[in-house]
């Protein structure tokens, strides 16, 4: 018998309509947990690297998390798992909500589909009766529409539905995959859905999930319970407001957003707005957010209700989460209300809130500079507020010049060309990035932007503060009840950390110690991913409930594995080094790996040359940031390095131009 | 029970609709405090407790099933409460036929929350436990009721029935019933 997971994976065929239900290895789950560490092994195995983004051959991956529908509390994410057609690199964007605890008691572990369906269709499953069924009815209807009518449908109030909307049908390369109050956004995953013919996979599961030892288990669940109170009770001082409490951040809840609109740049990521903030913008804004916001909102088994039920004027009520409550905001120059609105839109399109309204922002740059001009926008309206959603419809459409911007940034300005690139200035591994723009640089964060494959700041960074406390007795007052740390050298690093004078950045944290800060902050967001842990419960934050030292005794009581902190640590390590590994085998060099080149305003290339080959040593990867024979070997995977010699992966610098073109241009429907 | 009166301990979950963040907890916890041995499983479709949840339309209820009723309603009770339309049977908690809900999903056997009945008695029932955002609160208290006022309404009954059908005819079955009656 599995404890925690179900030992099977749905493999779907849609070319052929086959369905086909298969047990998995235990050892694997052993060795690489589940979510993401099991979905590597599934894509390194079946992928390889010729098999671009819309191949049949190419797989989409739905993977529950190794402890999702446990009573673990907030464990209930699914990673989703293919190649972008944006980066053509690995993407693992999660979403929480519900879905992934009904697959795990509908009987499954993963879904995995591949091949294409000749016509647009949505997977039903509910237990053991699985069927691929017609949806040439809901072509063109938004994500959380699509979701409502399944399960008026099926009759089946209960289904957990993530489905695309027109972005992903149409094959945005930002289209994401929505399910209820979440999504799995970045990387284009609805757009590989929609090349699939997938409009929706449903499901509804009435089994049973296992727990190895139960007691045991209840009471390190209690545990968490209890810390998750504490915190609520006791936020962390010092720190900006979304950190000081858990939650992924609590963007509906929190009404002070002075920090985000007056450090995060507006426009095209390029314009600081620093006296933005005022009395009045903060009344007006709350006042915005108090009409709309039904209510607060929580995923699968979760107390901290981070989403919210949105009714913007005259518009279905949609859930929103997060950061998307500002990114159209400020791309657009506008207020909260307008912001509201258009992700209501944008939410039923599916597309993800970082990308598309910073390719809106693109394009309006490049009209207003005379690379783009007014033919390229025929019947534009004037105002800021219109011409988005003008541009939203358009993208989502691949009508005129949208289906070139439908494209992202990066390979929009390749095809746009006359300088056009310029403008795509914001973009790690050719996707668009949060608009941050500092002036000095910071030596962590320099190394999680370069080496960071989740390719979103937010999916890294958190167990250690984001910059020096002034005060030293704030700091020593901070380490006090820092119990989370893998090592006390931590809070060592952080109480010598200065905001002024030798021991502050760039030259402090030393190499060595933002190598260990780095991959500490790393390991806990590789864990979540393999455990199906919101980030807003761990990773993600300071002091977090869940962290290493009471992880490894989830994952034993949980699934009955022998698990302590150096397996666990090596266990992420193994599938972290694979997700570096399928990247390899596709290009990526040490060249990719750099963030977008405005970042900072003061840089200092022999340092960033340090910090660079310092980490990378330290990770057991060479120059190029190639994991080693020896770093292989040690982790079990010969098998990698094996075909790393076959393919002369070795000798490859990177010298060689990557892939011309984008995946697909131009819409085919 | 000297004095002709009897007592009992009432036992009330109040739920607090405007609270609810839909997160389903209550039903997690609900079915793994029932499974044998305690948490050893979880299955929120044996849970007995079910969050009704229409995200759009604002509308999210607990409901805790009681009874099961071999019939189903010839009737169907819909509400609406400020405007908000709540969906068919959506406040009933009946294990009823017409439905799923609250029906053991392999064997289909009705669910009955039994408030959390245990040795060592919970100090409050599991779903109230979990329940972080103050949707469900539990209190008790001990009634006493007297059984007089049972008596005169069974007297009332005994005599419709014998203006009816006679004394002896009732005495009769009277006789007949508490022979297969079980006790
Ligand atoms: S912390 Fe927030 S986002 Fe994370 S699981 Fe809980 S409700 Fe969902
Ligand atoms: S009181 Fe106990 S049995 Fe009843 S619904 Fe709540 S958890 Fe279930
Ligand atoms: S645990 Fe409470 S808040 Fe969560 S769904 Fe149940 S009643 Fe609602």
């Amino acid at each position: 018998m599995r404890f925690a997971e179900t030992g099977y994976n749905l493999e779907i065929d849609l070319t052929r309509g086959n369905i086909e239900r298969v047990a998995t290895a235990p050892e694997d789950s052993a060795l690489y947990l589940g979510g993401l560490g099991t979905n590597a092994k599934i894509m390194w195995e079946r992928v390889p690297p010729e098999v671009d983004a819309f191949s049949p051959d190419n797989l989409l991956v739905f993977g529950t998390g190794l402890l999702c529908g446990t009573p673990a509390i907030g464990c209930n994410r699914t990673i989703v798992t293919t190649i972008s057609p944006q980066t053509q690199l690995l993407a693992f964007s999660m979403m929480g909500g519900f879905w992934a605890p009904e697959l795990k008691y509908a009987g499954y572990d993963k879904v995995i589909l591949r091949g294409k369906s000749p016509g647009l269709v949505y997977v039903w499953i509910k237990d053991d009766k699985v069927e691929i069924r017609d949806a040439s009815h809901l072509k063109g209807k938004g994500a959380v529409e699509t979701a409502k009518l399944l399960c008026e449908e099926l009759k089946e109030p209960k289904a957990q539905v993530a489905a695309i909307g027109m972005a992903g049908e149409n094959r945005v390369y930002f289209a994401s995959i929505e399910q209820s109050r979440s999504s799995a956004s970045r990387g284009g995953l609805g757009a590989v859905m929609g090349d699939k013919g997938v409009k929706a996979i449903v499901v509804r599961g009435t089994k049973d999930i296992h727990l190895a030892r139960p007691a045991e288990f209840m009471h390190l669940c209690d545990e968490v319970m209890d810390y998750i109170k504490f915190r609520g009770e006791n936020p962390i001082p010092g720190v900006i407001p979304i950190l000081a409490v858990l939650g992924s951040p609590q963007e509906m809840a929190i009404h002070d957003e002075k920090w985000h609109t007056e450090n995060f740049m507006w426009g095209n990521a390029r314009v600081r707005r620093k006296d933005f903030w005022s009395e009045e913008i903060a009344r007006e804004w709350t006042r915005t957010m108090e009409e709309m916001r039904g209510r607060l909102i929580s995923c699968y088994n979760c107390p901290m209700h981070c989403g919210a039920t949105i009714s913007p004027p005259g518009k279905p009520t949609y859930m929103m989460k997060c950061f998307s409550k500002l990114t159209y905001t400020m791309a657009a120059f506008s207020d909260l209300a307008f912001g509201l609105g258009i992700a209501q839109s944008a939410t039923e399109y599916g597309v993800d809130g970082y990308s598309a309204p910073q390719v809106m922002a693109f394009a309006l740059e490049l009209l207003e500079a005379g690379i783009l001009t007014e033919n390229d926008f025929p019947g534009m309206p004037e105002d800021s507020e219109g011409r988005f959603y003008w541009l939203l419809d358009h993208i989502v459409r691949r009508e005129g010049i949208g289906d070139i911007l439908a494209n992202g940034t990066y390979w929009a300005a390749g095809q746009i060309g006359k300088g056009a690139e310029k403008y795509a200035h914001n973009n790690i591994k050719k996707q668009e990035q949060l608009p941050l723009k500092l002036s000095m640089l910071n030596p962590v964060y320099f190394l999680m932007y370069c080496t960071g494959e989740k390719l979103n700041i937010t999916q890294i960074e958190g167990q250690f503060p984001q910059a020096a406390f002034p005060a030293r007795e704030d700091r020593e007052a901070f380490v006090k009840d820092w119990f989370q740390v893998p090592d006390e050298k931590f809070k060592q690093y952080f109480l010598d950390w200065e905001v002024r004078g030798e021991k502050s950045i760039p030259s402090y944290p030393t190499p060595e110690m933002c190598c260990d800060i780095v991959d500490w902050q790393e390991r806990m967001h590789y864990i979540d991913d393999a455990l199906g842990m919101c980030a807003g419960l761990s990773s993600f934050h300071l002091k977090a409930p869940y962290h290493i030292h009471n992880y490894p005794k989830f994952i034993s009581s949980g699934t009955g594995f022998d698990m302590d902190e150096a397996t666990l640590t090596k266990a992420a390590k193994r599938y972290r080094t694979l997700v570096r590994a399928i990247n390899t085998r596709r290009g990526m060099r040490r060249k990719d790996e750099k963030p977008p080149a405005d970042h900072w305003k003061k840089r200092f290339p022999e340092l960033e040359k340090e910090l660079l080959d310092t980490y990378y040593t330290f990770k057991g990867w060479n120059e190029q940031g190639i994991p080693t024979e020896e770093t292989l070997r040690d982790l079990g995977l010969d098998y990698v390095y094996e075909e790393f010699l076959k393919r002369g992966v070795y000798s490859d610098n990177g010298a060689a131009p990557s892939q011309a073109g984008p995946a697909m241009t131009g819409k085919e429907v | 029970m000297k004095d002709g009166t009897k007592s009992r301990i009432i036992k009330r979950i109040t739920v607090n609709l405007e609270k609810c963040i839909g997160c389903r907890a209550c039903e997690m916890a609900c079915s793994g405090f029932h499974a044998v041995p305690k948490f050893s499983s979880t299955n929120p479709a044996r849970s007995r407790i079910r969050v009704v949840v229409e995200d759009r339309k604002d509308i999210y209820i607990p409901i805790r099933a009681a009874g099961y009723t071999p019939s189903e309603c010839e009737s169907r009770n819909t509400y609406s409460i400020k405007d908000k339309n709540y969906p068919e049977c959506g406040l009933c908690n009946a294990s009823c036929p017409s439905r799923e809900l609250f029906r053991e999903p392999d064997s289909g056997l009705p669910l009955k929350c039994d408030m959390c009945e245990s040795v060592p008695p919970l100090d409050e029932p599991m779903c109230v436990q979990v329940c972080r955002c103050g949707v469900l609160t539990y209190d008790e208290w001990e009634e006493r009721r007297d059984d007089q006022v049972n008596r005169e309404q069974m007297e009332i009954g005994l005599q419709s029935l014998v203006n009816r059908y006679g004394v002896e005819k009732v005495m009769e079955r009277i006789e007949q019933f508490s022979r297969n009656v079980k006790r």
